[in-house]
């Protein structure tokens, strides 16, 4: 068995690129994803703790996160498919509407 | 001492406290008639009770009984326990037949003088509720309560001063009366005050009853007193702070005859006898009382000289007979300055109700110029005025000779006066004279020099009663102090002194009676001299005047501009004031208040404009900072 620490560094990376995702990319649908490449980060830790512990709860969590996540892209699309309609754009540079 | 009869003494002030509740509550909707009845009805029914209760006292026959009467607690904090009650004795008592017997007089004369006027129920309101102030101020037991009715009478002084305050004028008279009140009063309370830190207590038989570890001339005793006249200076202006009651005489008649010649004025001089245990153990102050008295009576009195409006040179005759009964409780003689506040009370409520019948003859005029002849058109105001003058003058036979001649012989012979007081008294007594029957002069005599269109026409009775009434006081008065000399007992020296301090030394009275005969021919000559003058002056030789006025100008322009003492402290203090004032108003007021309010509203809004960019509305923007913050929190929990 892979000691743990790998899992740990593996989704502090796949997280660090989640982050960057979000932070850099214009493209909506990428950030999007970016997101959804950050909660899997956290599933991963969750499940090595898991296995490592011997203790359910951390896989019963992860189920909770993907269900969430999947809510959330349904919600998440459907504001992005009304935005698309009224911009004609999926820059999230164009979305600054709310501000002073 | 408990004594049921005297124990009635509530009901003196309740009555006027009743009627100013009445009038002024219903007084629009009872109509002027009622006003008037229950304005006076309460006064009388004051009189009746406090007549009742001299007799009750004077059956005692026993000299000096002090009542003490407690209405309820008032003020109790730790060791200051004060309570409304009332000490009766023959000071109080003698002061509340005189306020409520003469206070009836010119609220019925007032009915008939302030007929018609717009603010009838008003007028009764404030003269009721004046009537109790002065009731609770001479009643009182303590020095608090007498400071309760101090503020009360100068309040309604105020508020009746200014009684027309359509009229800007009558309007700043009044607030001028209060103001300069009130620097009085502050000395007032201080002396008040040190008292309670000296004897732990505001009672006076408490406070007199300490007096014996006090030596002559003890420092703080002198403190005390010193303040305490200087109360007594604002309220029965005296030099220097006589200059509000020239300009009182804004307000109605009636009110200048009961609030500035007959009661309130008077107050400071109830107030110095009554602290006159205090007073004698304070020879220093003693000597400024009657310095200062004396200076007031001379210095009022040639005021008075050239004066043309007629209530004017009542009024500085008042400050001046003011200043002889200070001249008199200065030189111990404390019994006689309270006869002469008797008899003056008579006299000069008489002049200036016959003052107002006279303004009332000629639609309110109140210059002399525009006067004369009214003598056989207005016969009754003029028989009471000439009869209030004849007194004031020390004619024998009238109450002001008694008084006054008592007064300056006690002067005289007492250890602290001589014959200098004696001499400014006696010169005083013939200015007081002479323009007293230059007043009666140019009013009554010669032609009529009245404004086109006037009737001159007599009072009606509710006016001329109080005056024959008054006349009648003036008249006999003065024989509850007919003095040993010719044959009397002097009563009332008797029945006054129990309840007064005496000098340590005592007075040189039995000298010698050919002195005091001599002297009592001497002001009697002086007076007769002074209405003599008046005659040649403005009956006999009318170029007189002018032609004198012409020669010494400048003593007669320094007369007449009542020596500038109001344009003086208008330059020292008013205009002092104003600047000061304007400099807190520009730059404290403008800049430090009204810039801090406005600064704090200036900051939000920089700092608001300067943060609102902040929220720029890019997601990336918002993530980022999430991101960081997050950091930061980790970071602090993975390195603390």
């Amino acid at each position: 068995m892979l000691p743990i620490e790998y899992y740990l560094w593996f989704a502090a990376a796949l997280f660090a690129i989640g982050v960057a995702g979000v932070l850099l990319r214009r493209n909506v649908i990428i950030v999007f994803m970016s997101i959804e490449l950050m909660l899997n980060a956290v599933n991963v830790t969750f499940i090595a703790f898991s296995r490592q512990m011997n203790n359910i709860d951390g896989q019963i969590f992860v189920f909770f996160v993907m269900t969430l996540a999947a809510a959330e892209v349904a919600v998440g699309l459907a504001i992005i498919v009304a935005m698309y309609r009224n911009k004609k754009s999926i820059n999230v540079q164009d979305m600054n509407l709310l501000k002073w | 001492m408990v004594n049921s009869t005297l124990n009635l003494v509530w009901l003196i002030p309740l009555f006027p406290l009743i009627g100013f509740l009445l009038n002024g509550i219903f007084g629009r909707r009872l109509g002027d008639k009622a006003v008037g009845i229950i304005g006076s009805g309460v006064m009388f029914f004051s009189f009746i009770v406090s007549g009742y209760l001299l007799l009750n006292y004077l059956g005692l026959h026993q000299t000096g009984a002090e009542f003490h009467t407690t209405l309820f607690n008032w003020i109790s904090v730790a060791d200051l326990q004060l309570s409304v009650s009332f000490q009766v004795d023959s000071l109080s008592l003698m002061m509340v037949v005189m306020i409520t017997g003469v206070a009836f007089l010119i609220h019925v004369y007032s009915i008939g003088y302030m007929n018609g006027d717009e603010g009838f129920a008003r007028f009764f309101a404030y003269m009721n509720l004046f009537s109790f102030m002065m009731l609770i101020l001479v009643l009182s037991d303590n020095y608090i309560l007498m400071f309760l009715g101090w503020e009360g009478v100068g309040l309604c002084s105020y508020l009746l001063i200014g009684f027309w305050y359509e009229d800007d004028e009558n309007a700043s008279a009044g607030k001028k009366a209060f103001i300069v009140n009130r620097i009085g009063d502050f000395g007032f309370l201080l002396g008040a005050l040190l008292i309670f830190v000296t004897f732990g207590s505001f009672q006076y038989s408490e406070i007199f009853s300490q007096l014996e570890g006090y030596s002559v001339g003890n420092g703080t005793v002198t403190a005390i007193t010193l303040l305490l006249f200087v109360g007594a200076i604002g309220k029965s202006a005296q030099l220097p702070l006589y200059v509000w009651l020239p300009d009182a005489m804004a307000g109605p008649t009636p009110v200048s005859a009961l609030i500035h010649a007959a009661t309130m004025v008077t107050a400071g001089v109830y107030m110095v006898a009554r602290s006159s245990f205090l007073y004698v153990l304070a020879p220093a102050s003693m000597t400024v009382i009657a310095v200062v008295g004396a200076a007031t009576a001379l210095f009022a009195a040639s005021i008075a000289l050239t004066q043309n409006d007629i209530k004017k040179v009542l009024a500085y005759s008042t400050i001046s007979q003011l200043g002889y009964m200070f001249l008199a409780l200065g030189v111990g003689a404390f019994s006689a300055g309270m006869f002469h506040l008797l008899t003056h009370a008579f006299f000069k409520g008489l002049m200036f109700l016959a003052a107002g019948s006279v303004m009332h003859a000629l639609a309110n005029e109140q210059d002399m110029r525009f006067m004369g002849g009214l003598r056989k058109k207005i016969p009754k105001t003029f028989i009471t005025f000439l009869i209030g003058a004849l007194a004031i003058s020390g004619i024998p036979g009238l109450s002001g000779f008694f008084s006054k001649d008592e007064l300056l012989w006690q002067v005289y012979s007492s250890p602290a006066g001589g014959i200098w007081l004696w001499l400014v008294g006696a010169v005083t007594a013939g200015l007081t004279a002479f323009y007293m029957f230059r007043l009666i002069f140019l009013t009554f005599y010669g032609e009529a020099r009245w404004k086109p269109d006037t009737i001159a026409h007599e009072s009606p009775n509710k006016m001329t009663l109080p005056l024959i009434i008054l006349a009648l006081l003036s008249v006999i008065g003065g024989y509850v102090g007919v003095p040993a000399l010719l044959g009397g007992e002097n009563r009332i020296h008797h029945y006054l002194e129990a309840n007064l301090a005496k000098l340590p030394d005592d007075f040189t009275t039995h000298q010698s009676h050919l002195m005091e005969f001599t002297l009592m021919g001497i002001s009697v000559l002086i007076a007769m001299a002074g209405i003599f003058l008046a005659y040649v002056f403005y009956v006999k030789r009318k170029e007189l005047p002018d032609l004198l006025a012409a020669k010494f100008k400048r003593a007669y322009n320094l007369s007449f501009n009542k020596f500038y003492v109001d344009e003086l402290y208008d330059y020292l203090f008013v205009q002092r004031l104003i600047t000061i004032s304007k400099w807190l108003w520009n730059i404290f007021d403008v800049r430090l208040v009204d810039g801090l309010v406005n600064g704090a509203g200036q900051l939000i809004m920089v700092s608001g404009r300067r943060l609102k960019k902040v929220q720029s509305g890019l997601v990336s923007g918002y993530a980022l900072s999430l991101f960081l913050g997050s950091l930061m929190m980790i970071g602090y929990y993975f390195f603390r």
